[in-house]
């Protein structure tokens, strides 16, 4: 045996994927353009196999119901779910996503969105004597699990998740995303390593109004998944990152964590640290650690949560993937490099990056 | 024949960048200014020589990775990965650098005029009159200087967007069995690895810091008496070989 001539001449850039959000405080509108050439400066950190965004504020004229976009691999699949979403909603209005045809897109699935409210009298399920929030997430794992070739792109109210296989600006270009504005945009670049790059593996992943993206691996799906699965989350698909959404609806929202709190779930203290902590400090993270040692995300991460009201970024504690925070008047960038916010804002008032574990959690005004 | 040469790199692919720089290095253009630069990767990427680059802008990864020999100024803050396995000559920053700069440096100097990220240093080397030197003007993320293996790293912490923050993070030159690290101003104990021993920087020590200061003040733009007027502290590895026997007792 010998090594193959010239093994170090391949054509193929070494690369993590690239993550990029914007925040308007004062929720003032701003135009996909934006994180669409923030995340094209970042192309190379990808490879094709996925890309996605997530817009905050972009159906204001339907903003009471809930907006459930969906994904689907043919006709046949949508009318499969669409007999479930009637089962279980008032439909106020639906209509295909608007796309073009792209090049590098050739045989692109139906998309759809439902704008939605829960019947008055809620369809019977397991899943109805919970909150109006619990029974969202019941229906969409409902149909993510139950509909061959269907899933629920993202199901809050006046957001939306967009993405695919493909590079983020081919992306963008397929679901027209230059023609929508929001006060806050999260993108993904992808590079999968070690999960099937499919459209329900793109970024960013969702559900109610959360949207998570993620540079990095979650060596602990294994047991993240199998501790939500306690909590009635079904994972379904493919991809680590999707744990990250589901947890932090069970911490935040129904357990009522604070998002620090959360990343110190999520990103905790070593017990080293946790040992030089003040008596009431020291019980605290304990009390965390042992409590939700499932829900510890083990392995580099650098994410972007963003809901209605904030944009949060987060780094695993040893910081094994980059995260840049930069502010210019009331909008705050966080991305994995300086250059995609130089390019869309070249002139910053402040740029930094954040401790490893160090949340940072930018709310909008009037929350 | 010997010139300068400028190149406006808005919109410009990395690898087209790279080429147009490498053409005109061909044709012995030795003095390059890069404006608008956004992103764009391995700038300098193994160049040799007396070649010397003005970057305006923002760099992408690894920047003068393996090169050997050319200056390069930044007026900007520059990514991750910058002077990766660097042989040989100059960066200098005028901002703030990302993770994991000058990993596995093998010689010349890097400036950094305000804070660094993670992992910088790591595994640095040095081979005879090959000795790298990393100035840091600001304070460093966990990991400094972790497996060094020679060379020279001076901590300065003072030109710092973090004024609460330690000089350095956690980890500080651990598994270090080389070189060493020299610190302005005190170092907490419980900052440093089990491999590490802290000391005053004596009157040799202070000779050579003097030397690099000079150097860097000059560059940076800075006051070389005011980075001086201080204490230091020297990082030292307490072993060279701190694992020689872990498999075969002694």
């Amino acid at each position: 045996m010998k090594a193959p001539e010239n093994y170090h001449d391949f054509e193929k850039d070494i690369s993590g994927c690239g993550v990029f959000g914007v925040i308007s405080k004062s929720r003032e509108c701003i135009p996909g353009d934006i994180p669409i050439r923030a995340m094209a400066c970042m192309h190379d950190r990808g490879n094709g196999l996925g890309g996605g965004f997530a817009a905050y504020g972009i159906y204001p004229d339907l903003a009471d119901k809930y907006c459930l976009q969906l994904l689907c691999d043919n006709q046949q699949a949508l009318d499969k779910a669409e007999v479930i979403i009637k089962r279980f909603f008032d439909v106020y209005e639906a209509e295909p996503i608007r796309t073009r045809k792209v090049l590098t897109i050739p045989d692109p699935p139906v998309v759809w969105r439902y704008f939605v409210y829960p019947k008055e009298l809620r369809t019977q399920s397991h899943f109805s004597g919970g909150s109006e929030s619990d029974y969202i997430v019941g229906v969409v794992m409902n149909i993510n699990k139950e509909v061959p070739g269907a899933f629920v792109l993202s199901s809050g109210k006046n957001m939306g998740a967009f993405k695919g296989v493909g590079y983020p600006e081919d992306i963008a270009e397929f679901y027209r995303l230059d023609e929508y504005a929001a006060y806050i945009w999260t993108g993904h670049n992808r590079f999968p390593t070690n999960t099937p790059g499919w459209w329900g593996g793109a970024h960013p992943f969702t559900i109610l109004d959360w949207s998570i993206v993620h540079n990095g691996e979650i060596s602990s799906y294994g047991i993240n998944r199998r501790y939500l699965c306690t909590h009635g989350y079904e994972c379904t698909m493919n991809t680590d990152t999707e744990v990250v959404a589901y947890l932090i609806d069970l911490l935040v929202r129904k357990h009522g964590l604070s998002r620090k709190l959360a990343s110190s779930v999520f990103a905790p203290p070593f017990w080293e640290e946790i040992e030089k902590m003040d008596e009431p400090e020291k019980k605290l993270y304990s009390a965390l650690r042992t409590t939700y040692a499932s829900a510890m995300l083990n392995g580099p991460f650098a994410i972007l949560v963003a809901d209605s009201d904030r944009l949060w970024g987060l780094n695993d504690r040893i910081k094994l993937r980059p995260l840049v925070v930069a502010r210019k008047n009331d909008r705050v960038f966080m991305s994995s490099e300086e250059s995609a916010i130089r390019l869309v804002c070249p002139d910053l008032d402040e740029v930094w990056m954040p401790k490893a574990g160090e949340p940072v959690i930018v709310q909008a005004d009037g929350c | 024949m010997a010139g300068s040469f400028k190149i406006d790199a808005t919109d410009m692919d990395y690898r087209r960048l790279n080429e147009i720089v490498r053409e005109n290095v061909r044709n012995g253009i030795d003095e390059f200014v890069l404006d608008n630069v956004v992103g764009q990767r391995y700038i300098a990427t193994a160049l040799k020589g007396n070649l010397t680059f003005t970057v305006n802008g923002t760099p992408g990864q690894d920047m003068a990775s393996f090169m050997k020999g050319p200056k390069i100024v930044v007026n900007g803050n520059v990514q991750d990965g910058t002077g990766n396995t660097m042989d040989d000559g100059q960066i200098v920053i005028k901002g703030i650098a990302g993770d994991v700069l000058g990993y596995v440096m093998r010689g010349g100097t890097i400036y950094v005029q305000g804070d660094v990220g993670y992992r910088v240093g790591i595994h640095m080397k040095s081979y005879m009159d090959q000795q790298p030197v990393i100035v840091i003007g600001g304070k460093a993320g966990d990991f400094l200087g972790e497996y060094m293996a020679g060379g020279v790293i001076l901590l300065l912490g003072m030109f710092s967007g973090k004024p609460d923050a330690p000089v350095a993070g956690m980890s500080l030159g651990t598994g270090m069995h080389g070189g060493v690290i020299y610190v302005r101003g005190n170092v907490p104990e419980d900052m440093v690895g089990r491999e590490i021993k802290v000391e005053p920087a004596d009157k040799g020590d202070l000779e050579a810091i003097a030397e690099i200061v000079r150097d860097y003040s000059e560059e940076i733009g800075v006051d070389a008496a005011s980075i001086m007027a201080s204490e230091f502290m020297k990082l030292l590895p307490r072993s060279h070989r701190p694992y020689g026997d872990m498999y075969v007792p002694v």
